[in-house]
């Protein structure tokens, strides 16, 4: 099933296509055609006070606080939440934190401070917690295990949400968590049901992330040749794995890394590369087209692979995917298949993350420019975290299960939702 | 469970034995009110609900039986015993209730009166995985820098958080050495003396554990922490060179390298995993990974707004009473005072519960304790005056602090004194000292005019 997001004037209704090709409206639908109809996620509907309402008597339910918007918004990204990383949520929190587990406090402290950055490390921490979770948990009587474990995780998961919108391989890797606690047969006594979720858990990473980072090297090293001048943006895990599995195996090339302001995230994939012994250059994304002619490929990493084919992906890498495309250099991105979603975006401002706009505020020589940029009126720092490029500028996507079009993405996604069936 | 709170509640107040020679310090009023309440008050604030106390035999006496010293506090409180002879120190303390402490402990004491937002040093704890956390704040105008003979020198990091260096001025012989391994891996240390120590600290449950088996150490601040502030730079070795290494000792209280100190958490491997793929690194510049691959990790919070003050010696003491009324929310004059009319109290002065006020007095920027009696025509200024206190017409008293049960007699003029418990000041006794902070008089021996 997939549903497609378009943001419409605030007056109108959104409309839903389902497999069958019937539109249907979200609100008021009168007959269901044959499947569930998706609602919008509430994190991208800030602007619409019921939405709101409605969020803030679900938290008060979970006991958890809410985070408070943070300074002046840029009209076209209202409909998203800003943080400010000053005010963390832990601020309104008790100090033993009695309602949340002590293992998810530090997890949403981590996730807000961006001490734990990039898509696969936030899904190995989280599945980390949930590890301790479960391992402490014990089932009060008069419930079962398989129903009372999920509505023990939801107000975590809320939790994690309000320190910092869950990504996409964070939101497969809790749905196949909660799929694994209800499957767990009522007869298993507590003990082995914990053991066996966290077997569970210790596979899916093993499996899915470890596992899958090695096939997609095994690959990609086949794409790398002799004499390559790659150029990669910002840090990803995967892209760097790569590289240094390619440079292990003997491979003769040099990295260009790409990097951007405000986060700068290039400069510790510099570090991780340089420390192997590859070659590497550095150059800001207002550079790039200056280097490309340089360049044979472009190896871009992946946040998440949209059921339509489009890549979502750090702020800036539809941008080097464009130029590329412009001086006909291949790009390949790299993605497992658990980061594949079912969502379909077409623009980067439906769905999208606002970080900290204080982070845009830089100190030089002594004088910041910015300091008072609240006082200004009609002034925005707009600090986006995410983009989407479109599949034409991608040449191939390289997952676990082999080397795919971008446009092979709904293939995959159907074969996995039949798996999970 | 998250943190278990320890007040440390046994000190001696060894620097302003004045005052504590006959109350212990943590039964101090200030602002009326005891000073251990002022930590517990903070600890309920901020939502624990149980504190171990460690304290003496008479604390926990007073705490229980006195009516004037009454706590006042829904948590509930642990109270565990120890020794009065002083010989213990604070990490003997938290060894002796080891048993007790069953996760990460947060240890405070008796006498911090601070409006510290507390989720701030808590978060540098829970955040960086850290081995402790703890607070410091800048100095005030009245605290004694100048003359303080042992300067503390604390070194912090570029972002003014990670503790890179904790000394105090007595142990360092031949001036302030700094380990190249410290320079190696931060390059910028900012090094500051001008630092109040809260003496509140966020600790590992490895820490009490380590200190169950080494009990060499006996002093929280002035052992523990600057061992693992040193700690954090010491090399870290692999399983093998462990065992040649135990001949090896460079420094003393060792043969311990950083693994020892370091209890792996739970699934250590996976966190390792997630470390390594995030694309985070608390420094630049260098080519190794974040934390410098230390597992041991100690973190400061300084503030540099707001309030915090350790009530440890007496201008401290003076100067907290002069902030109590910050902290506490009741009216400064209790409801069941019996007051006159013709009275006239400034704005931060408190009344305790049950005192009597009489005509045409004066009270300026003064704490007037549990039960007093204050007649006609008696100026207060800047003074504190403790518990079941009578002081009789006519007098004047500035800048003083008369403790419990004094009695000062009619017409008596005191400027800058302390009288001591239970003492008698004679009529038209004319009193003063030179400076402010010093002399304790006893009266019956040396004035007594009439």
């Amino acid at each position: 099933n997939v549903g497609i997001l378009i943001r419409l004037r605030a007056d109108s209704h959104c409309h839903i296509k389902n497999e069958d090709d019937q539109w249907q409206i979200k609100e008021h639908f009168l007959t269901p055609l044959g499947s569930v109809v998706k609602r919008l996620p509430e994190h991208i509907q800030v602007d619409d006070p019921d939405v709101l309402k409605k969020l803030a008597k679900k938290l008060e339910r979970q006991q958890i606080p809410r985070r408070l918007d943070y300074g002046y918004k840029v009209s076209l990204f209202s409909h998203l939440l800003q943080y400010s990383r000053k005010a963390p949520l832990t601020q309104q929190l008790s100090i033993p934190s009695a309602v949340i587990h002590p293992a998810i406090v530090r997890l949403g402290l981590q996730y807000s401070q961006g001490i734990v950055a990039g898509s696969n490390a936030r899904s190995i921490a989280l599945l980390h917690a949930f590890k301790q979770v479960i391992s402490d948990y014990t089932t009060p009587s008069n419930e079962e295990l398989s129903r009372d474990l999920v509505n023990k995780l939801k107000p975590y998961i809320s939790f994690l949400n309000q320190c910092r919108p869950l990504s996409a391989s964070m939101g497969n890797a809790i749905k196949y968590i909660k799929k694994e606690i209800s499957n767990i047969p009522s007869q298993f006594k507590e003990d082995d049901a914990k053991k066996k979720l966290l077997n569970c858990i210790e596979c899916f990473i093993e499996e899915k992330i470890v596992l899958a980072a090695k096939a997609i090297a095994k690959s990609s090293i086949e794409k790398i040749n002799d004499g390559d001048v790659i150029l990669v943006y910002g840090c990803s895990s995967l892209v760097n794995h790569i590289l240094c599995e390619a440079f292990e195996k003997g491979r003769k090339f040099r990295v260009i890394v790409v990097d951007s302001r405000p986060r700068l995230e290039g400069r510790e994939a510099l570090r991780r590369l340089v420390q192997k012994g590859i070659s590497c250059t550095y150059v800001l994304i207002s550079a790039v087209s200056y280097i490309l002619p340089e360049v044979s490929k472009v190896f871009l990493g992946a946040h998440a692979l949209l059921a339509n084919g489009y890549v979502m992906s750090r702020v800036g890498t539809s941008q080097i995917a464009l130029v590329a495309k412009a001086f006909n250099v291949p790009v390949l991105v790299c993605c497992e298949t658990y980061k594949f979603c079912e969502r379909v975006q077409t623009d980067s401002f439906v769905s999208n993350e606002l970080d900290d706009p204080d982070d845009l505020i830089v100190t030089r020589k002594g004088e910041t420019q910015l300091k008072d940029w609240q006082q200004v009126p009609r002034l925005g720092l707009l600090n986006l975290v995410y983009d989407v490029t479109p599949p034409d500028f991608v040449d191939l996507v390289i997952t676990d299960l082999g080397m795919i079009p971008c446009t092979s993405v709904p293939v995959v996604l159907r074969v996995k939702n039949v798996d999970l069936l | 469970m998250e943190l278990q709170a320890v007040l440390m509640a046994a000190g001696g107040g060894s620097r302003m034995t004045d005052l504590t020679y006959n109350t212990p310090k943590p039964m101090l009023p200030v602002g009326n009110k005891p000073l251990m309440w002022y930590p517990l008050n903070l600890l309920e604030r901020v939502g624990f609900e149980e504190v171990i106390v460690i304290t003496t035999r008479e604390v926990h006496k007073m705490m229980s039986t006195d009516p004037k010293t009454k706590l006042d506090i829904k948590m509930k409180l642990d109270v565990v015993c120890i020794q009065e002879d002083g010989d213990m120190g604070t990490a003997d303390a938290l060894r002796h209730i080891h048993q007790k402490v069953k996760t990460d402990i947060l240890v405070v004491s008796c006498d911090l009166i601070t409006d510290v937002a507390l989720h701030e040093v808590v978060d540098l704890f829970r955040a960086h995985n850290a081995t402790v956390a703890m607070l410091m704040s800048k100095a005030h105008e009245f605290t004694e820098t100048v003359n303080v003979p042992q300067r503390d020198f604390v070194g912090v990091d570029q972002s003014g958080k990670r503790l890179l260096f904790m000394a105090n001025e007595a142990d360092l012989e031949d001036g302030l050495i700094v380990r190249r391994s410290i320079i190696r891996k931060h390059p910028r240390m900012h090094i500051k003396t001008g630092l109040v120590d809260a003496h509140l600290y966020c600790l590992k449950k490895a820490v009490v554990d380590f200190l169950a088996e080494n009990k060499s150490i006996s002093s929280i601040r002035g052992e523990l922490v600057p061992f693992l502030v040193r700690k954090q730079f010491s090399k870290m070795t692999s399983g093998q060179k462990r065992m040649d290494d135990t001949e090896t000792v460079d420094q003393k209280n060792d043969g311990l390298t950083n693994d020892d100190l370091f209890f792996p958490s739970r699934d250590e491997a996976l966190l390792q995993l997630a470390q390594e793929r995030s694309c985070w690194n608390d420094h630049r510049g260098d080519m190794s990974e974040a934390y410098h691959g230390g597992k041991l990790r100690c973190y400061v919070h300084i503030m540099d707004q707001g309030l915090c003050y350790r009530v440890n010696t007496l201008s401290a003491y003076i100067e907290a009473n002069r902030m109590a009324p910050k902290f506490i929310e009741e009216p400064a004059v209790h409801p069941s005072a019996v007051i006159s009319e013709r009275f006239q109290m400034g704005s931060d002065s408190m009344i305790g519960a049950g005192c009597h006020v009489a005509d045409k007095t004066s009270i300026k920027r003064s704490t007037i304790g549990i039960s007093t009696t204050v007649k006609e025509k008696v100026k207060v200024t800047n003074s504190i005056i403790m518990h079941g206190v009578t002081i009789e017409e006519g007098c004047n008293i500035q800048g003083s602090v008369i403790c419990s049960n004094a009695v000062i007699g009619r017409g008596a003029d005191l400027k800058y004194c302390l009288v001591g418990n239970g003492q008698r000041i004679e009529p038209e006794g004319d009193t003063y000292s030179n400076t402010k902070k010093s002399i304790l008089l006893e009266v019956s021996v040396t004035f007594g005019l009439v």
